[in-house]
């Protein structure tokens, strides 16, 4: 397997609210990985990378970006990442071609560059019929694509998806899927939090499960059944088994 | 318990919602907030009382029904009330129709959505009463104690004008779905309930400057011209101020008339009003319109971006627009004093100083929190590559443009005409616009621009510093016009206001 850089690099991180929600969580992700994040709800997964985008402030540890330190210098590392939530955030009173053009000023991307690109994702998302109507009457599928066109667009090395697939339909889906492999091929990294096992099971590099804030098991999937002592079973046997193993052992 | 889906069941559901969410609403839906809520009620109504002793209290025992001047100005009261009364009840009924958060359940369920839209009606009747009720009763009750029991009419009065404000608001209501549709009679009613509420005080602030010179409502009332016009007392005009004065038959003539008016347009208006909130729902499957299209990106710096983006979602929104810059209808009656002024060479232009100031703090309180707190995409901005610092300036910078496009044509026609004023008046605009912001950046919470008419209940105590410095800003304004000593000691004091707002602020989350 060809070696490749670290995209991101975890040390101890720790966050708590009014218990632990991440703790001493080391991780390490290659550029040009798919990184599956799994675990339960509230395992810490959305809290991890909400740390990691610079939306929440860890309590401990460290976090790097392509060797920047996101802690020290976050602009700096802002400017590789992109991230997407489960709620596309766009405005309503904007269209999608604005909004890419608002993305790629806060990103400080050429105009002729970043419209390059925007016109490309708009095609590439089919949003071409809807590009210059304003979001408020788009579906949720629509406002997804056009929160992913925003991620995209400033040609980010590390891309954070905190499950992007609820509410797609199939199509929309493949073609998100479709997007992201393609950007890993480009040398960019994915991280992505699902519980769509299947997404998780077909897509990634390597697959990390979290459980109390801990990574409890990570590799590929069948390290992960080894892990588990289950092999030639589905990853959701393995994750079930390896996640019920950490509340035994808790 | 009443049996499902009688009107008495439905009825118990309405009021529980409307308690529920007044409840959410002033305490900002947070819980174990309830005993202060309460403490604060009774501080609060402790205070009108003291505040009607020295407003009512010498009135209460000389009025008389025989006497013009009394009827004018109790009639002036009680129109002023029945705007504002009418004015709640046009949004809260527009609002009972869009709202889309019970009425997909309502439609969709085998009951008759005829008879829950009356009992929806009803409610909204009876919470604009009661709340009218409330705000008059400290009133009342010092006439009542210092007068004697004909002023509990009152009580009356101010139930029937409640019944016939909603009776109203809904014919407006029906009366505007059927000329406009459901697309627009959002916007439009929410604009006509604005100027309903204003209009009034307004007309009468523009009647005492074209008159009297002067921007006194009461003085205008008191003006024997208005006496020597007024009807005779034996005139039907005077009817709801002969009631609230002790006339008994008055007042019973006067509780029909409310009562009958509700029940007509209930009878007439609820089974319409079904059909309206049907229509109302298909307004969000319409596609949203074509923005211009623009030939291609323009290279911007984040800053930039930021207040563009700022300015065109403002543009863009023509509700927020008008909730925003209906404040500005009180500009009104400065703008004519400033214009009398300069057309007739006086100095009337000195009491402008402090409205404008006024006036810039709340309009820029409105905007700021847009900007921050109403930030749709929070998210997206928090993680691109900027210092939180600049996208805070480039925010508050958004608002100064805003604010300097409203009020450069006031200061332009001030330096005109004084050019000390017009400095003083730019001077105050500054510091009221800064302060509001900056209180709007230390109590920011997320939230969504459609809550910008609830954006107090967040935080009181932002609501109030926000008003204060204002205040505080247009009284050092004013006091800069006579004495430079005094200007330095109240914007000491905005100052000292200010600190303690940031002192008790919540502390800063980290991603913003």
């Amino acid at each position: 397997m060809r070696e490749y850089p670290s995209a991101l690099d975890i040390r101890a991180l720790c966050k708590r609210f009014d218990r632990p929600a991440v703790d001493h969580l080391d991780l390490t992700v290659k550029a040009g990985e798919f990184y599956t994040l799994l675990g339960p709800n509230g395992a810490g997964k959305t809290t991890t990378l909400r740390m990691v985008v610079g939306l929440l402030r860890p309590d401990a540890g460290s976090i790097s970006v392509f060797g920047a330190d996101a802690l020290a210098d976050p602009v700096a590392a802002k400017q590789m990442i992109a991230w997407l939530s489960d709620e596309p955030m766009i405005y309503d009173k904007l269209t999608p071609f604005e909004y890419l053009e608002f993305v790629a000023g806060l990103w400080g991307i050429e105009a002729g560059l970043a419209e390059a690109r925007a016109r490309e994702l708009i095609g590439w998302l089919g949003l071409e019929a809807h590009a210059h109507e304003r979001c408020e009457g788009f579906s949720k599928g629509m406002r997804q694509k056009v929160a992913l066109a925003g991620a995209l667009v400033h040609e980010p090395k590390l891309i954070i998806l905190d499950e992007p697939l609820t509410g797609l339909d199939a199509a929309s889906a493949r073609l998100v899927k479709n997007v992201l492999i393609e950007r890993t091929r480009a040398g960019a990294a994915v991280i992505m939090t699902t519980h769509i096992l299947e997404v998780a099971e077909r897509m990634a590099d390597r697959i990390g499960v979290i459980a109390g804030g801990r990574l409890i098991a990570e590799g590929t999937l069948d390290e992960l059944r080894r892990q588990a002592g289950k092999t030639g079973t589905s990853l959701e046997d393995t994750f079930l088994t390896l996640v019920a193993e950490r509340a035994a052992a808790a | 318990m009443s049996t499902p889906a009688t009107l008495t069941w439905f009825a118990r559901h309405e009021v529980r919602l409307a308690w529920r969410d007044w409840l959410a609403m002033m305490t900002a839906g947070r819980r174990g907030r309830e005993l202060p809520l309460a403490i604060a009620c009774v501080a609060i109504l402790i205070v009108m009382h003291l505040m009607a002793v020295s407003m009512v209290g010498s009135h209460a025992a000389t009025a008389s029904i025989t006497d013009t001047a009394t009827l004018v100005t109790v009639t002036a009261s009680a129109l002023l009330t029945f705007a504002l009364m009418l004015s709640q009840a046009v949004e809260s009924m527009t609002r009972a129709i869009y709202a889309r958060s019970d009425l997909d359940l309502i439609l969709s369920s085998p009951v008759a959505v005829q008879r829950v839209l009356a009992i929806r009606i009803l409610t909204i009747a009876a919470s604009i009463a009661l709340m009218a009720l409330l705000l008059s009763a400290p009133f009342i009750n010092v006439l009542v104690a210092q007068g004697g029991a004909r002023w509990l009419g009152g009580y009356g009065v101010v139930l029937a004008m409640g019944l016939a404000a909603a009776a109203l608001a809904v014919a407006l209501t029906d009366l505007l779905f059927r000329l406009l549709g459901p697309r627009r009679t959002r916007l439009v009613a929410q604009i006509v309930a604005a100027i309903i509420g204003a209009t009034f005080i307004i007309g009468l602030q523009i009647a005492a400057i074209l008159s009297l010179g002067t921007m006194s409502r009461v003085a205008l009332l008191e003006s024997t011209a208005i006496v020597a016009a007024a009807p005779a007392v034996d005139s039907l005009v005077w009817l709801p101020a002969r009631a609230m004065l002790g006339d008994v038959s008055a007042l019973g003539t006067v509780m029909a008339a409310g009562a009958v008016m509700l029940g007509a347009s209930v009878l007439l208006f609820s089974a319409r009003f079904a059909d309206h909130a049907v229509a109302a729902a298909g307004v969000a499957l319409v596609s949203a319109p074509q923005a211009r299209v623009r030939r291609g990106f323009r290279s911007v710096s984040a800053a930039r971006a930021l207040r563009h983006k700022e300015w065109t979602l403002l543009k863009r929104d023509p509700w927020l627009l008008s909730q925003t810059l209906m404040q500005l209808l009180y500009l009104l009656p400065p703008a004519l004093m400033l214009w009398k002024s300069f057309a007739e060479g006086t100095d009337g232009f000195i009491v402008l100083v402090p409205v404008l100031v006024m006036a810039a703090g709340q309009l820029a309180g409105g905007l700021a929190w847009l900007a921050i707190s109403g930030e749709d995409a929070p998210e997206l901005v928090a993680t691109a590559p900027i210092a939180p610092g600049m996208i805070m300036r480039a925010k508050v910078e958004a608002v100064m443009g805003a604010i300097a496009l409203v009020f450069a044509p006031f200061i332009v026609t001030l330096l005109v005409v004084s050019p000390f004023h017009a400095i003083v008046s730019a001077a105050g605009i500054v510091a009221a616009t800064g302060s509001a912001t900056a209180v709007q950046f230390w109590f920011r919470t997320q939230a969504k621009r459609s809550h910008f008419r609830r954006r107090q209940t967040s935080s009181r105590v932002a609501t109030f510093a926000e008003a204060f410095s204002s205040i505080a800003w247009a009284a050092t304004a004013a006091l800069m016009t006579v004495s430079i000593v005094f200007a330095v000691i109240m914007g000491v004091i905005s100052l000292a206001l200010l600190a303690g707002a940031r002192a008790i602020s919540p502390a800063r989350a980290y991603a913003s």
